[in-house]
């Protein structure tokens, strides 16, 4: 390459960086900004009305949402769905994920249905479930009662025993998606070859299954397994809509107990340091998680 | 005998997954077509005895779910034009430099993907009630863009990397500058990459609640989810069948999207999305 070349290679980095150096700023600004300025509020008495008074107050916000029952509960709340709905909506995607890649008469159908949820509101999701779960026209109700099975009658998200283990199946319905996406193209890359000399070999299913497929997608379940923690701890409009939390604080997941304290009750300050209780949580706990994984991966 | 027993798990495993992920979507269907008589029947059925369409009727007449849509048509509208047009320059930046710019982008996206909205809408809050954008729909649209950009651009760069480089190259010994290249051979060939792009961020806009439930307080503002939420929770669980309606109505533009892309997503959009 000579100098000349150099140089017009130099000034087109040029022109396109002045291109795309407003955007990247502009992003950086909007994403990172906001976290700090969430952060530094949490150290104060903010609050919402007419105008923004507030003094520094140290840990005083932490310390309150520590020593706050209903916070705790709310947290570990937050903690039993976004766990369950994980690891449901993640067998029920690598079993759909198996079977679509079976590639026999069911699989357009079936690759259909697991991923047109995507397209769907959290809030139509919730009014669908409203509908099919209602205890006296929904089709649930309706088929227990039919064939005589208790609960034909029981309000599933209205009972104190129910509720939670109900929203977290809607909660998995919606998440099938991205999930099963996720490991059919991850099972898309595992090698025919292997799959043959396996066959060779005399392998049977189960063998494959274990030897070869689930190790093969061990990288992708972590990835899978951090960012539907996330995505679901954080969740708010399916069960907001659903049960707003009811019945008796029974599914009050975290997101929805941060929303209430900020935009009810106008407590910025407080609210804020909740959040940051929250991510400070989930980026120690699934930060040793990956790491372990990616450590186990590689002793592999 | 264990290959058929082997044969009839699974075709029960199709069958229960056909019922549980299809089915929510037939119900509601043929809820929105049943007369209220039968919407109510302590027996419910599958399929409406006859078909009808005055919940269609009842929808459309009241609560406002038109007016909702065309705010939410609009909105979605405006917010995927503008997006598509600020991420084709720096989508093909990302995609053609290996610098650190590119390692910091990833980096961003991953982290854009984790932090919780609910601690990240109070500074956003304040800012928009600072510049009185709060209950603004131009202030939403705003939001929208903001936070649909990483999606948008990581999307697009995915798609520059599958142009192959000779053509650039090729046109730059024809003597042609970034700019006319760009123009003329990336972004023919980007054209398919930009219809997933638009797609994919008009329906996650058709879809937001959050920030518009936040930032609409307004009725005469509201977008469809925030409107078929608040009809829940007025009337709606007295008029199953009108709210079954609307709710149909509010798919139909998502589900189309959808359906059009559907190739895309599963084999084009996640090929690396979770590997990063």
């Amino acid at each position: 390459m000579n100098l000349r070349e150099k140089r017009s290679d130099l000034k087109n980095d040029l022109i396109i960086t002045i291109f795309a150096a407003p955007i990247v700023a502009g992003i950086f600004l909007v994403s990172v900004l906001p976290t700090v300025l969430a952060t530094l509020t949490s150290f104060t008495t903010l609050e919402l009305s007419f105008d923004l008074v507030w003094e520094y107050s140290g840990l005083a916000n932490y310390r309150d949402a520590l020593a706050n029952p209903l916070f705790l509960k709310s947290f570990r709340i937050g903690t039993i769905w976004a766990v369950s709905v994980t690891v449901l909506a993640m067998l029920m995607g690598f079993v759909l994920a198996l079977l679509i890649e079976r590639k026999k008469r069911y699989s357009g159908l079936l690759k259909f249905l697991s991923m047109f949820p995507w397209a769907l509101s959290p809030v139509v999701v919730a009014i669908i479930w409203e509908i099919l779960l209602n205890p006296n026209s929904g089709p649930i109700n309706g088929t227990l009662r039919a064939f005589g099975l208790p609960w034909g009658n029981k309000s599933f998200l209205g009972d104190f025993a129910t509720a939670l283990p109900t929203v977290i199946v809607i909660g998995a319905w919606l998440s099938i998606p991205l999930i099963t996406v996720s490991f059919i193209s991850s099972l898309k890359t595992l090698r025919s070859e292997i799959m043959e000399a396996a066959l060779m070999d005399g392998a049977k299913a189960s063998q494959r299954l274990k030897y070869i497929v689930i190790p093969h997608l061990r990288p992708v379940t972590t990835s899978l397994f951090a960012l539907n923690i996330i995505w679901n701890f954080n969740s708010f409009g399916l069960v907001y809509v659903l049960t707003n939390g009811g019945p008796g604080g029974q599914t009050y997941l975290p997101a929805l107990f941060v929303y209430d304290e900020s935009f009810r009750y106008g407590n910025f300050g407080y609210a804020a340091a909740m959040g940051t209780i929250i991510t400070i949580a989930l980026v120690v706990v699934l930060g040793f998680y990956v790491a372990r994984r990616k450590k186990l991966e590689i002793e592999s | 005998m264990s290959r058929i027993l082997g044969k009839f798990t699974i075709a029960f495993t199709v069958f229960l997954f056909v019922i549980f992920l299809g089915g929510p979507l037939v119900w509601l269907v043929s809820m929105s077509l049943k007369s209220p008589i039968e919407i109510l029947a302590y027996e419910p059925k599958l399929l409406p005895n006859e078909i009808q369409l005055g919940n269609y009727q009842e929808a459309l007449e009241k609560s406002g779910i038109i007016h909702a849509f065309i705010n939410s048509v609009v909105i979605s509208t405006v917010s995927t034009l503008v997006i598509c047009l600020l991420v084709v320059v720096p989508a093909y930046v990302f995609a053609r430099s290996k610098g650190i710019l590119t390692k910091g982008m990833s980096l961003w996206i991953l982290i854009s993907q984790v932090f919780p909205l609910s601690l990240l809408i109070i500074p956003m809050f304040l800012s928009m009630q600072r510049l009185n954008l709060v209950n603004s729909q131009f202030g939403l649209i705003l939001i929208y863009v903001i936070i649909n950009i990483p999606f948008s651009l990581w999307l697009l760069r995915s798609f520059v990397l599958n142009i192959p480089k000779e053509l650039e190259e090729a046109a730059r010994i024809d003597g042609a500058t970034t700019a006319y290249m760009i123009r003329t051979v990336i972004l023919p060939l980007l054209l398919p990459g930009m219809v997933v792009v638009a797609i994919f961020t008009f329906v996650n806009v058709w879809n937001e609640f959050f920030f518009a439930l936040v930032f609409l307080s307004d009725p005469e503002k509201a977008t469809l989810p925030l409107k078929l939420a608040q009809f829940l929770g007025s009337e709606g669980r007295g008029r199953f069948g009108a709210l079954a309606a609307a709710t149909v109505m509010a798919i139909i533009p998502a589900l189309v999207m959808f359906g059009i892309i559907q190739r895309k997503f599963s084999d084009n959009f996640l090929a690396g999305a979770v590997k990063g």
